[in-house]
């Protein structure tokens, strides 16, 4: 009797989920366009999720094995299923094929359904804490009805209850599968999630790319209004995008800000921006909320305000500027959503449109304008700092081997400090390099982030047109923002430069014999990688490799290289200055201090500062040039 | 809509200069005045810009724009040597404006502060300057709140129409944004007036010797205080006056006298010039 309603069941099923599955693509073609290719997109996918997307996920060993049991098995099950109950192919061997893929699956739940007994905050509960009772519905359900195809159980098995009974557990399995991968449920993140991987606005990111920088900006008339303020006005891929999320909540357990009780949760913006894509309230959502935030007091639609000018919208602003950009979220989400990119976007409305950046945000926008830096010096003093070290000047030399890219720590004192030993490495070295001097002017690292794309974008092509005076083979700074700014954000302005880390330049001179070191006398030392060198750039390796040659004892941080805690400064996040429970810098040092560490090794004028701004007793914060300059011996010493 | 409903208020905006960088920028209390303006409900807000029309003018009119106001009369002026008060004075009578709203001194050019005196002279309205925040604007007066040395804030209400000049302890403008600052429309408005009249201090101007402004030496205080609060007061302290005299109710005759006679003794009005 079951067997001639099953045909009905699956092909009903897969229907509906065909008439859901076309709503929801209607609900992310509100979007605006997105250059995609869509055949070669949909080409990649299956190696960008087999290969990519699991390579993320297999950070966690437990839940990646129990995703391909379950995950395999359904998708395995699935096919079989429309092969032996839907068409009712008469066949042993499929049959047995799918007891296994049900089985497997039926494993894999258990797993899901462990993990689900004490879930770890981060997780969602409500619908997501009935998936492993559907997954077992499923498996179960479709592993007994298909016993009698494999001919171990007489085909008319049971009576007419145990086959209602049966076909009710099937049913459940079938609408949280299938009509829930499309009308919203849990099992949403397959279906969006396959198409995301196979649309997503980086596919540089996939094969072992890496893509961070910031996507340009049409600032033309046409293109108003500037930034995202509705939904509507991500491109159609970004929405895609947020849909994919499975709400793992890994951005959630990596976001400093998070941590540190600011209004941010990284997972609930983008459950946020799917209600907005859909409409609604968020009262539907079960995972943590935006710190010092109620859950259910916001709604939104795909053509309403996300920050309302008045009453409630999607979200508030501070949420947007709680963000200090770390990437730490997009480096840990499995299914590689671009967290900062929604929120570039939406605060490049506030700035751009709204004139909201708050607290010291319009006062550093208005120096930048004026000035070419963002705390108003005269531009004219940008030299100042180097009185005494007769730097070359490009504008006299015209040409050099280096350009030393100062970058705004030039104004800073602590920084020039850090200035100071990279010259003396340099100069030990014989290296041949220059300075821009005066003629330099910000990257546009802070005003881009603060949303400020068009003062980005002039102090851009200002860079560009004096860097393109005068002729050099490579550009070093000791600013990892210059560095991926220079490096990754320069080349849509025409200005592509191979640009070093001072660390990694350093190395470089190191390995080829330039450098000698005197024996290390002080203490154990930690590293603190840099959000714009390690997760924007993938450097991990020169900065420690450095430390090591110098004879230092490198104790690691429990979150260090792609896992790195940001030290709160990045984003114009310190300028914005959203309170929260605590400051993130306070949290990096105690991740500092609990390695037991004398000295912290920094290689970012922005680490230095908010890390030395933490009170005193605490690790001594040194750069990285300042500790190999203390370490140089001169080589006609030595001889 | 009636205009007792809405009053008009003309904000005159000139072209700033960053102290530093000398880019050209939106001026300060200008920008501060065109603030208030913006915060006032239910008014009539009609930006006026008078000057020639270049590139940097241009900058800094945008970046009003970009406050959040759709346009920006431009009254263009020929040359740098035309008064621009009587197209001003006449642009204002035209819309039939009850304030207008300036800043105290121009950031550029001149800025001897005198523009608002002379126009108010001109267009024979009240001019009132000082002003830190509007408490409103009704058919006939306006109440605002006068900026005092040390903080200190005075009542005063003015009858309409009048020119209000806006002191730099007003609140500081809003960010200008940079959409709006592009979409807005800079309205070129001809100059109507038929007799531009050339200024003798234009032509006085062209000999000028330009420097840059230092800061006059300070003279050493001598800190007598004992207690904290007397060291805050003298911390806070604006240069009190010293000397002069308060004269009340006398005849004006007697009080041109005494200002004459100050201005002798400081050496503003030489000694043999009046009879």
């Amino acid at each position: 009797m079951l067997n001639q309603i099953l045909p009905l069941l699956i092909f009903g099923a897969l229907l509906v989920a065909v008439i859901g599955a076309v709503k929801r693509v209607k609900l992310w073609r509100n979007g605006r366009p997105a250059k995609v290719p869509i055949l070669a997109g949909l080409a990649a996918m299956p190696r960008r999720y087999l290969v990519d997307l699991h390579h993320v996920v297999a950070r966690d060993k437990y839940i990646s094995n129990t995703h391909v049991a379950t995950g395999g098995g359904f998708v395995l099950a699935l096919l079989l299923i429309i092969l032996v109950h839907g068409l009712q192919l008469n066949s042993q061997f499929l049959a047995w094929a799918l007891l296994a893929a049900t089985g497997s699956m039926f494993v894999g739940a258990v797993f899901v359904a462990k993990r689900r007994v004490q879930p770890p905050s981060r997780l969602s509960k409500g619908p997501w804490m009935r998936l492993p009772k559907s997954l077992f519905a499923f498996s179960l359900g479709f592993f007994l009805v298909t016993l009698p195809a494999t001919g171990l159980i007489p085909v008319e098995w049971g009576g007419w209850l145990v086959a209602i009974l049966l076909g009710a557990v099937i049913l459940w399995g079938l609408s949280e599968m299938l009509l829930g991968m499309t009308w919203g449920g849990p099992m949403k993140h397959a279906f969006a999630g396959a198409l995301h991987l196979a649309f997503h606005r980086r596919a540089e990111r996939f094969n072992g790319g890496r893509s961070t920088g910031l996507k340009p900006l049409n600032l033309d008339k046409e293109h108003e209004p500037l930034g995202v303020n509705q939904p509507s006005e991500f491109t159609w891929n970004q929405l895609l995008g947020f849909d994919a999320c499975v709400q793992c909540g890994r951005c959630e357990s990596v976001c400093p800000a998070f941590a540190a009780g600011q209004p941010l949760n990284p997972k609930k913006l983008i459950q946020d921006m799917v209600v907005g894509l859909a409409g609604g309230t968020d009262a539907g959502y079960t995972g943590s909320a935006y710190p010092g935030k109620t859950v259910g007091e916001h709604q939104g639609g795909p053509f309403a305000s996300i920050i309302a000018q008045e009453g409630q919208g999607l979200l508030d602003a501070e949420t947007l500027w709680s963000c200090t950009t770390c990437r730490a979220c997009v480096e840990e989400c499995p299914m590689m959503i671009e967290h900062v990119d929604a929120i570039v976007d939406m605060r490049r409305h506030l700035t751009l449109e709204r004139g909201a950046t708050p607290n010291k945000g319009s006062e550093v926008i208005d120096n930048l304008i004026a000035t070419d830096n963002p705390n108003g010096f005269n531009p004219q003093s940008r030299m100042n700092w180097a009185a005494d070290l007769s730097l070359p000047v490009l504008s006299d030399v015209k040409r050099t081997d280096v350009l030393l890219w100062m970058g705004d720590g030039a104004f800073d004192m602590r920084n020039q400090r850090s200035l100071r030993a990279l010259v003396k490495i340099l100069r030990a070295a014989k290296v041949d390099f220059a300075v821009l001097g005066n003629e330099e002017r910000d990257s546009g690292d802070v005003a881009r982030r603060l949303g400020d794309e068009a003062t980005f974008q002039r102090l851009a092509k200002e860079n560009v047109t004096t860097l393109a005076q005068y002729s050099f083979r490579s550009i070093v700074t000791c600013d990892p923002h210059s560095f991926h700014v220079l490096k990754n954000e320069y080349g849509d302005f025409g200005g592509r430069y191979v640009v070093y880390h001072h660390t990694t330049y350093i190395n470089q001179l190191r390995q080829i014999g330039k450098l000698h070191f005197a024996p290390y006398k002080g203490g154990s030392v930690t590293y603190h990688d840099p959000c714009y060198l390690g997760r924007y750039n993938g450097e991990y390796e020169a900065p420690r490799d450095l430390l090591k040659a110098a004879g230092i004892t490198l104790v690691d941080m429990e979150r260090s290289g792609y896992r790195s805690r940001c030290c709160g400064g990045g984003g114009g996040a310190p300028i914005t200055d959203i309170p929260g429970k605590q400051r993130i810098p306070d949290m990096r040092m105690d991740d500092i201090r609990s390695t037991g560490a004398e000295r912290v090794a920094v290689g970012c004028p922005q680490c230095t500062a908010m890390l030395e701004g933490v009170v005193e007793p605490r690790p001594e914060v040194l750069d990285i040039a300042e500790i190999i300059a203390n370490q140089l011996v001169d080589e006609e010493v030595t001889l | 809509m009636s205009l007792n409903q809405a009053p008009r208020v003309a904000v005159l905006l000139s072209v700033g200069q960053h102290p530093v960088t000398r880019r050209p920028r939106r001026a300060d209390q200008d920008a501060r005045a065109l603030e208030l303006a913006l915060n006032q409900p239910n008014t009539d807000v009609v930006p006026i810009h008078v000057g020639q029309a270049s590139s940097e003018t241009e900058v800094a009119l945008r970046s009003y724009l970009g406050m959040g106001v759709s346009q920006i009369d431009h009254l263009e002026v020929s040359t740098t040597r035309e008064d621009i008060l009587p197209s001003l004075a006449q642009h204002l009578k035209q819309l039939n404006v009850q304030v207008v709203l300036c800043g105290t001194r121009a950031e550029t050019g001149e800025g001897s502060g005198l523009v608002p005196y002379l126009l108010a002279k001109k267009l024979g309205w009240p001019i009132v300057s000082g002003l830190a925040s509007i408490e409103s604007i009704a058919s006939g007066s306006m109440t605002f709140l006068q900026a005092l040395p040390r903080g200190q804030r005075r009542r005063v209400k003015v009858s309409l129409p009048a020119v209000v000049a806006v002191d730099p302890a007003s609140p500081p403008a809003r960010q200008s944004a940079f959409g709006p600052a592009q979409r807005g429309d800079i309205q070129l408005v001809p100059s109507t007036s038929m007799d531009a009249e050339i200024t003798d201090a234009e032509s006085d101007r062209q000999v000028w010797q330009y420097q840059v402004a230092k800061k006059r030496p300070k003279r050493l205080k001598i800190i007598k205080a004992t207690s904290a609060r007397d060291r805050f007061k003298a911390a806070a302290a604006k240069a009190d006056a010293s000397g002069g005299k308060v004269l009340q109710e006398i005849s004006a005759d007697s009080a041109a006298e005494e200002i004459i006679k100050l201005l002798k003794e400081e050496g503003v009005l030489s000694t043999n010039s009046s009879s």
